[in-house]
């Protein structure tokens, strides 16, 4: 993918302005602001309870904001401007938004009733992007991107945890998504599990779509990320290039945090 | 490993057993002899019991095989299925409804559901029956009301209230309340990350009711849920107190007059119920291999 392609197809990536969310008294957000460019691959990392998955999952409306908005590609996600205010959007509407963006969960959740390939069709199924024969060529060539053609009339249980991670990245690319979010993707896998599946973000890093990673693998971070954000109490303490954020942190926090996770 | 190992038992591909003469002994399983003298004490226990069971001359089993395809009796076990079935289908359609009604966000839909499932749980069958049989002593018609307004169609209660409507209404009025709760416990079981999942793949509401949640829930539905529906075939037996003749009332007419086949008559009544229950156990087994795909095997 050339990057003149990539431009005529999103001029603006994401765009996060002063996103707060509070869970009852908690505050979990308080007033996040990002820019992230079009094809770049963007790690978030932060401490436990930091608010680096709620604000991942703010970018495809999993979670509502009180204050702020999150845009993609320049259209604002889960929300229309009315009269100088922001209304949440029609559950039609935010449905048509998510088949934009994919999300690939920690615990994978892939739907244990279905098979692997049935699983990567479900999407084009349901969004009547494909008839049934279209679906499950497309669920094929998919998984053999990931390596799993051979498994795909398995069902999910029958899999590893780290070729379940590589079904569900499968099944976030089924509607050929822009953006793609990833919550902790190797968080719950076995340690000698967790290659296969940053290979196959890595893989994905150079297709020219717009990555957003929570992530605990700071490695992984420095090898494959164009933006690193460094989340702490809801607010972003640091952000830029991985070799400055990472190897040359400004901030004591950051500092803090690096020393403890290496 | 103390002994130093041969030349010969280097080279050896597979390596050679290790030379501790312990460590290449099988390991026999502990002989469980109390087992034994169990086994036997039942089994002996059972013969006796079957053939007690079988022997006694009381049985008539020629006057079994009479009534077992009696005409009276195959009618009556036809209402038995008749009131079950309908029963069974308007409760599951009533449970449902109410399941998702006690899931509902909306606090009235919510308490309204509660409201029903603990008015009819608690209400005993055959008070029900009994009340709804009369009805017309509460309601003496009933009809479609433009609300506030005048009244489009109306019937008498009691031409309405045959029998068997009453015994249908009772029953699925009775089983929606139960059937209410098993579904909303199973639907309970799903993993919330499924509907998170399903909710990030933009799927519809129903679309993720019927691939993603109802599959799911069916697997913890389906015992309790068969459970329920073998209580409802015995439950159907109330409906003899709202003057309908089903297979408990023909077996009770029946022993009552016929006094000297009362014993015969009682098992033909007891062999037809089990009967009825075998057959909702085997399909329980079908259903229950059918929504356990992709559960049994595990790597």
């Amino acid at each position: 993918m050339t990057t003149t392609e990539k431009t005529e197809k999103t001029v603006e990536g994401v765009r996060v302005r002063n996103a707060h969310k509070s869970f009852g008294p908690h505050a979990v957000l308080k007033g996040i602001d990002l820019d992230l460019a079009p094809g770049t691959v963007t790690v978030v990392i932060g401490p436990s309870g930091s608010g680096k998955s709620t604000l991942l999952r703010t970018l495809n409306h999993l979670e509502t904001l009180d204050l702020g908005y999150v845009s993609v590609a320049g259209e604002l996600i889960g929300v229309r401007e009315h009269n100088g205010r922001l209304h949440e959007l029609s559950p039609r509407q935010v449905r048509r938004q998510r088949a934009r963006i994919g999300f690939v969960a920690q615990s994978f959740n892939l739907f244990p009733n279905l098979t692997v390939a049935a699983n990567v069709a479900e999407p084009l199924l349901a969004h009547k992007v494909a008839g049934w024969d279209a679906a499950y060529t497309k669920a094929y060539e998919l998984l053999d991107r990931v390596g799993l053609k051979h498994r795909c009339t398995d069902y999910p249980r029958q899999l590893s945890g780290g070729q379940q991670q590589r079904v569900a990245i499968a099944r976030a690319l089924a509607l050929e998504p822009d953006l793609l979010l990833f919550d902790e993707p190797t968080s719950a896998l076995d340690p000698e599990l967790v290659g296969e599946v940053l290979a196959v973000i890595k893989e994905l890093a150079r297709s020219g779509r717009t990555l957003v990673i929570v992530s605990h693998e700071i490695g992984f971070a420095r090898d494959v990320a164009d933006h690193v954000v460094f989340i702490d109490g809801g607010v972003v303490v640091e952000q830029g290039p991985p070799a400055q954020v990472l190897d040359h942190p400004q901030n004591a926090r950051t500092r803090e945090f690096l020393g403890k996770v290496r | 490993m103390t002994t130093t190992a041969t030349p010969a038992a280097i080279a050896a591909d597979p390596p050679a057993p290790p030379q501790d003469p312990l460590a290449t002994r099988k390991v026999a399983p502990r002989r469980r002899y109390g087992r034994w003298v169990v086994t036997a004490i039942v089994l002996a226990l059972t013969v006796e019991a079957v053939r007690a069971l079988a022997a006694n001359p009381a049985y008539q089993w020629d006057r079994i095989s009479y009534y077992f395809t009696l005409d009276v009796v195959l009618d009556a076990l036809l209402v038995t299925l008749e009131v079950t079935a309908v029963s069974a289908v308007v409760g599951f359609v009533g449970g449902v409804i109410l399941a998702l009604g006690r899931m509902s966000g909306n606090p009235l839909v919510n308490a309204l559901s509660w409201a029903y499932i603990w008015f009819f749980r608690s209400l005993p069958l055959v008070v029900l029956l009994i009340i709804i049989f009369n009805a017309s002593l509460f309601f003496p018609r009933v009809g479609i009301n433009i609300p506030f307004g005048p009244s489009l169609v109306s019937y008498d209660v009691d031409g309405l209230l045959v029998p068997f409507v009453a015994a249908v209404v009772g029953l699925s009025l009775n089983e929606a309340a139960f059937a209410a709760e098993i579904i909303r416990g199973g639907l309970l079981s799903v993993d919330h990350g499924q509907i998170e999942a399903a909710n990030a793949l933009g799927l519809s509401p129903w679309r993720r009711l019927r691939q993603v949640v109802l599959p799911q829930a069916l697997r913890s539905i389906v015992p309790g849920y068969v459970n329920q529906l073998i209580g409802l075939v015995k439950a159907s037996s109330l409906v003899y107190y709202v003057s309908l003749v089903d297979l408990f009332g023909i077996v009770y007419q029946l022993e009552s007059t016929h006094v000297s086949d009362k014993v015969a008559i009682l098992l033909v009544g007891t062999a037809w119920y089990l009967l009825l229950a075998a057959v909702l156990s085997v399909l329980q087994h079908y259903v229950e291999r059918h929504y356990s795909r992709g559960w049994e095997v595990r790597r």
